[in-house]
Formats: C-alpha cells, structure tokens, sequence
C-alpha cells in the first residue's frame, strides 16, 4: 500500500538523521559537478538523476534520457564513448539503477575508453517508490566495486571541496573515470521530462552525426 | 581453428568466417558477446581485428544497451549470444521498442534439435516467443548454405528498415551438443 505523504515526510526525516554523513544537496552537487554540460554527451539513468540532469541541461540533443530500462546507462554510454572515441561522454546515473548491472562495470573496464566517465549519484535510496533503503544504505561500497572491476580512477566526492575537482575529474584522463557522489536523500529538482525515447534517438543522432 | 566438416561436406567454421566478413562489410564495428561455442569463430576474429572492437559482456542485457549506445553514436553493433542469454534480455529490449533503435543479434541456440542437456530446454524453447514478445523479429537459419542469405536479409532489416532481428543459429546449423 502506498505511503501517505505524512509517512514519506516521516520516513526521510529518519532518514536524514541516520545519514549524518552526508551533507551533500543533490540540487546544488550535480549542477556543480557537471559544470558546463555543452562539453559532454550526456546518458541520464531514471529516478532522480532524470530530473538532476534535465534541470543542468534542458531538454537537449546532446542528453539521451532514459525513464525506463533500469540498469542501461552505463553501457550505453560504452557504446556511444567507442563509437565518438573524440567527444567526452557522460553517464549520470543513481545508486539503484548502478546497482541493478554493476557489473556493467567489469565490462566497462576492460574495454577502459578514456572518452567516458560515470556519476553515481548515491542517495542510498530508491527515492520514487517510496524512499526504500538501498543497499548503498546498508553497507555497499560502489566506489570499492568500481576499484574491485578494475576501474582505474575513481573518487568519492561527499563534501563541497570535493566538487570542483571532480569536475576536473570527469573531463580528464586517460582511461574511464568514475565518480560516486554521496548525497542527501532530498527530492531531487523539478524538470519535466522528455518520454520520447524514439525522438531524443533521432534527435541526439542528428546533431551528433546529421 | 580447424575447419570442422559436417555430414554434408560442408565446413562450418567457413560459413563462420564468411559471416564475419558480411557483418564487416555491413559496417558493424562493434561485436558484443557472452561466449558461446556457436560462436567462437566471429568473437575470435573480432578480438583479431584492429577496425573492430570486441566486447566481453557479463550478462547479455548489457549488449542490449551497448546496441543502443553505438547507434547514437553513429556506430553499428552486433549482440551475439546463447539462447539461455535472451531471457536474461527482456526488460533491457524496451529501450530497443521504445527508442526505435535498429537491433541486431545472433543467437546461438541451444535447447533444441537433439539438445542433450534437459536445463537447456525451459529457454531454448521459449526464445522464440520471448523475443517476438518484446517486439523483435525472428529469422532462422538451419543450414550452412543459407546463413549468409538470412543474416543478409537481417542486415537489411536492421540498418535500412530500422528494425529489431534476431537471428536463430539452430542447433541443426551448429551442431547439438551431446551433454
């Protein structure tokens, strides 16, 4: 049965106080790690990092979004980094999403295309149906998968310090970066979201190759 | 690899290769794989190829995803796997259905003609079905002489027309195995 707003509220104000860790606000870390957006190609995942994303960049040619197919970011941002290996690109995506093909990351570091870098926005939770604990919560390290699949560079970022380098981070280097970015479990910004999966397709072809 | 040659004299490892060269000359640059004998000749030359990038999957939905990737970056892929891998599939083809991406895959089946290992029966017998569920077509090829025809007609399915295909290497194509 779905959860009364009073018993969300409830529930995320628990859940605050037992992450006094985290001091990161998603709407204010994405946009900053980010930067400027224009330099990317950009793979969004579902849940909140949709409205994470869309609210940096708009709705966009250069930003394929997905609302569904949980666990495909990060391959298809693999096979959009071999096939443009001279564009940076970027694969934003949320603990549960991450978690459901993580060993998307093994495959990812084997290949290594140095054109791409992942964000892991970590909430700890899977904040649209109902703010459940996920299992970053309950003792999973994704930065530590991602070092234990071979990833070479990887960073936590969990301060406000910790951004303007990742920034740096995620346009840098030569090999595949990933970057776990550990965040409040905060409802992420409003962005109304695109659902034409067939037209952001067209569209993010059409500029990217005509 | 030696060249095995089944009861009709026909080398399939030749049919194999014959293939590779098709699916070069249509474009494909990137050939994404679970392992499976049925198709070791095709992973084996793209490991060996310098144009192409050859990638080890762990599970095949990731390949479904990785399909999806290439084409926005004006790139053509290939999913080549078991029939055991196309269940593990499902919910990564709604990208495929609702994106309109072109798909291609080759499925190597198992759980068919003359299958001795009775696990292999749940999934080989339900590949067909699951796949047209999710809103790919299906082609099959059974002898070595009509491969290149079937996965040309895919090819042209795929990259002009837009659509998803798999196509069934059969069991009595591939050989079945005794276990």
């Amino acid at each position: 049965m779905a959860l009364t707003p009073q018993e969300l509220k409830a529930r995320k104000v628990a859940l605050l106080t037992a992450l006094p860790g985290v001091v990161l606000d998603r709407g204010d870390a994405v946009p900053k790690l980010i930067g400027r957006h224009e330099d990317f190609l950009i793979v969004s995942g579902l849940g909140g990092v949709a409205h994470d994303v869309g609210s940096v960049t708009g709705d966009s040619a250069h930003v394929f979004p997905l609302s569904g197919a949980m666990g495909a970011p990060c391959m298809v941002g693999l096979g959009i980094a071999l096939a443009q290996p001279k564009k940076q690109v970027l694969v934003v995506t949320g603990d549960g999403d991450l978690l459901m093909n993580v060993s998307a990351l093994a495959t990812i570091s084997v290949m290594n295309p140095p054109n791409l870098a992942i964000v892991c926005v970590d909430n700890g939770h899977y904040g649209e149906t109902g703010w459940q604990k996920s299992h970053t919560s309950l003792g999973v390290d994704l930065e530590t998968i991602a070092i234990g699949c071979g990833i070479r560079r990887t960073m936590t970022v969990s301060t406000a310090a910790d951004l303007a380098p990742a920034s740096r981070f995620i346009r840098e280097g030569n090999s595949t970066g990933f970057v776990l970015l550990r965040v409040k479990p905060t409802e992420p910004p409003h962005f109304k979201r695109n659902f034409d999966a067939a037209y952001c397709r067209e569209r993010f072809r059409r500029a990217l190759v005509g | 690899m030696d060249a095995q040659v089944d009861s009709k004299g026909v080398s399939a490892a030749a049919w194999q290769h014959d293939l590779y060269d098709l699916l070069r000359r249509h474009g494909i640059t990137q050939f994404c794989y679970v392992p499976d004998a049925g198709h070791a000749v095709l992973i084996d030359r793209s490991l060996a190829d310098p144009g192409a990038h050859s990638i080890a999957l762990t599970t095949e939905e990731e390949g479904v995803a990785l399909c999806a990737g290439a084409d926005l970056g004006g790139a053509r892929a290939v999913l080549l796997m078991q029939s055991s891998g196309v269940g593990n599939c499902i919910n990564m083809l709604s990208l495929i259905k609702g994106g309109r991406f072109p798909f291609l895959t080759l499925v190597s089946m198992r759980g068919d003609f003359g299958e001795g290992n009775p696990w292999q029966y749940a999934m080989g017998q339900a590949t067909p079905a699951v796949l047209e569920a999710m809103g790919v077509i299906v082609l099959r090829a059974e002898r070595p002489e009509e491969v290149l025809d079937v996965v040309g007609a895919a090819l042209t399915m795929v990259f002009k027309s837009g659509q998803s295909v798999a196509v069934l290497l059969t069991q009595r194509l591939i050989g079945a195995k005794p276990f």
